[in-house]
């Protein structure tokens, strides 16, 4: 940009400066931490529960980033995101189980489900981004529930409804010692491997994002979310916007499904395409905060330990309290999700912007 | 290209081909008929105003010419060109600029983010950067500001400054003074004959006669859907009889 830094630009213009940046103290001391504490995740946190947590975590902060995009960024609600993340999942799987258990299939199989992905998502864009908004959603939809009985009826390819359970390139298999011994107690295997593999794929895929919606290109996505005949009236064919990003994000999601099918070692119809995962990333991006990237994080962060904590806080606390009347049933492990829920409820109610908005103070 | 900047030169404007040509226009909006055979030019340089009543179809004119509404029948020409079957998007970049009635701002980008998109070379030319500063010195006040907390007259000095962050041919403003305090007007009004002096043609939307009988070299009225009087702004400024049938009502609530 060639244009001069206003001088008289006041303090809060310059600490405003960048629309992108978190923006809050509180927000970027939480971002820190989250990032920190999963990077650390394995020897702060030792054990293979909470280090499927924190690899759960990455992934779905990916995932559910890339959901912003649509739904924050450009104001498309589309419910094929996980089929995206899917295609990922079982184009690794597939490639990694049918070829050989090595770097090579896993790049073909990466590859071929991004081709896969973006075609379709090019597809369906050029097909229903130019009507109203709910068809998209509705079309998306179809399209979904159309790829998951799909994905479930090649029994063949896919495994069917038991998936398919493979092996992954042998640097990240649990049996690979990477150390003699063990680093602050914690045995350096090809799990840990495996584990800084979906880190540090995570961090670069959200940065990546970041860089995308702080390109003009995102600020295009920005006004046509705000007013899409607003964006045409200055020159910008907005459709075209719409088939970019929605490919984008499916290309994204698709990443994500292949850190979780070499996370998990196993992809099913259960871990990427089921629509419980669809209501979750909604949840997630809705209560992180739409629009931000930054919700995704600390969304995914908070959902996923509530997910996995929530019923054995609840047993320890219903056990706790076994000689009260009451308590102890309406606390029974076995009634987490309707507690998920009431949590789910209070966190919109109090923070309609999101978690993110809340904390920049809208 | 004829510096139309008197009543006389504008009227010697239109004997050769007007920049903007609406040729019997009709618009429906839904079940609605709204634009009854439109007929419009606009020549090159100058200011022409579009007065006419609420409802009379000026905002539609307006929207229709930038395709936001299609033109049912008739023929809308730019520079020679037909452009009533352009998507939107192709009939800005063809050098049409829209300031809508509702400060078409994107509030939740910064002040600064809001000139870039309009900037579409990527870039934001200095020089005319501050001479856009030298009119709306708000802008470079808030320039890192989201717009959206911008007061309504800067919201609307910023819709303006989002037309002509580069030059362009035809610029289209839908009521800029409407609910404007005077001072603001005072600065508006100056910003345009400002903007006058440049090459650049203005089809100017305004309710306020004051406003437009200080800017406008050309006028058209609109009465139910069509275009009822055309002509230099100078002869209408001073045929009190011409304007009382035109303008009664309007006249009276202005002033």
């Amino acid at each position: 940009m060639t244009a001069p830094a206003p001088a008289a630009a006041p303090a809060k213009g310059a600490a405003m400066a960048r629309s992108s940046a978190p923006r809050s103290r509180l927000l970027s001391a939480v971002l820190v931490l989250i990032f920190a504490g999963l990077a650390l995740a394995p020897f702060v946190f030792p054990g293979s529960q909470s280090l499927n947590v924190a690899a759960k975590i990455c992934y779905f902060i990916v995932l559910a980033a890339s959901f912003d995009l649509l739904l924050g960024y450009t104001g498309i609600v589309s419910f094929a995101h996980t089929m995206f993340f899917g295609i990922g999942g079982y184009g690794a799987a597939i490639s990694l189980y049918a070829l050989a258990p090595d770097w090579t299939s896993l790049a073909i199989g990466t590859l071929a489900a991004l081709v896969v992905s973006v075609l379709l998502a090019l597809l369906i864009g050029l097909f229903s981004l130019r009507v109203r908004a709910i068809f998209f959603a509705m079309i998306t939809l179809a399209v979904a529930s159309a790829f998951a009985i799909l994905a479930s009826q090649l029994g063949w390819l896919t495994g069917g409804e038991d998936g398919r359970t493979f092996r992954v390139p042998e640097l990240l298999r649990p049996g690979t010692r990477l150390m003699d011994g063990t680093l602050f107690g914690v045995q350096i295997n090809g799990r840990l491997a495996a584990y800084y593999l979906v880190y540090a794929s995570m961090v670069l895929l959200f940065v990546t994002m970041l860089r995308v919606v702080n390109s003009p290109f995102g600020s295009v996505l920005q006004a046509i979310r705000e007013n899409d005949f607003r964006a045409e009236a200055i020159g910008y064919r907005t459709v075209v916007y719409r088939v970019v990003i929605n490919c984008i994000a499916a290309a994204m999601a698709t990443l994500a499904g292949v850190l979780c099918a070499v996370w998990l070692r196993y992809t099913g119809p259960g871990t990427t395409l089921s629509f419980d995962i669809m209501l979750d990333i909604l949840l997630i991006v809705v209560i992180g905060g739409m629009g931000t990237l930054y919700g995704a994080v600390i969304g995914a962060t908070l959902f996923l330990l509530a997910e996995s904590y929530l019923q054995s806080l609840m047993g320890a606390f219903s056990a706790a309290t076994a000689g009260l009347p009451v308590l102890p049933q309406l606390f029974h492990p076995d009634r987490w999700l309707l507690w998920l829920g009431v949590l789910f409820i209070l966190s919109v109610y109090f923070f309609p912007s999101g978690i993110v908005g809340r904390l920049r103070g809208r | 290209m004829p510096e139309a900047a008197s009543g006389s030169a504008a009227a010697a404007g239109a004997i050769c081909a007007p920049l903007l040509a609406l040729a019997g226009v009709h618009t429906h909006i839904g079940p609605y008929h709204i634009l009854h055979g439109v007929d419009l030019a606009v020549p090159r340089g100058g200011l022409t105003v579009l007065l006419g009543r609420n409802g009379a179809g000026k905002t539609t004119a307006l929207r229709t010419i930038m395709g936001l509404w299609r033109a049912s029948a008739g023929r809308i020409d730019f520079d020679g060109r037909p452009i009533a079957a352009l998507p939107t998007s192709d009939i800005a970049r063809a050098g049409i600029a829209y300031v809508p009635e509702t400060m078409g701002i994107f509030s939740d980008l910064t002040v600064r983010e809001n000139l870039v998109l309009a900037a579409r070379q990527g870039a934001m030319d200095a020089d005319r950067l501050r001479w856009l500063f030298g009119l709306f010195p708000a802008i470079e006040r808030f320039w890192q500001l989201p717009a959206g907390t911008l007061s309504g007259g800067q919201k609307q000095m910023l819709s303006i400054a989002r037309a002509i962050i580069e030059p362009r041919q035809l610029i289209l403003v839908d009521e800029p003074t409407k609910g404007l305090a005077p001072a603001i007007i005072a600065n508006m009004v100056a910003a345009f004959r400002e903007l006058k002096a440049t090459d650049t043609t203005i089809l100017l939307v305004e309710q306020n006669f004051l406003v437009a009988r200080a800017l406008g070299d050309n006028v058209a009225v609109m009465e139910d859907g069509r275009i009822v009087h055309a002509g230099a702004m100078a002869e209408l400024a001073e045929d009190r009889s011409l304007q009382q049938r035109l303008l009664g009502l309007s006249l009276d609530m202005h002033q």
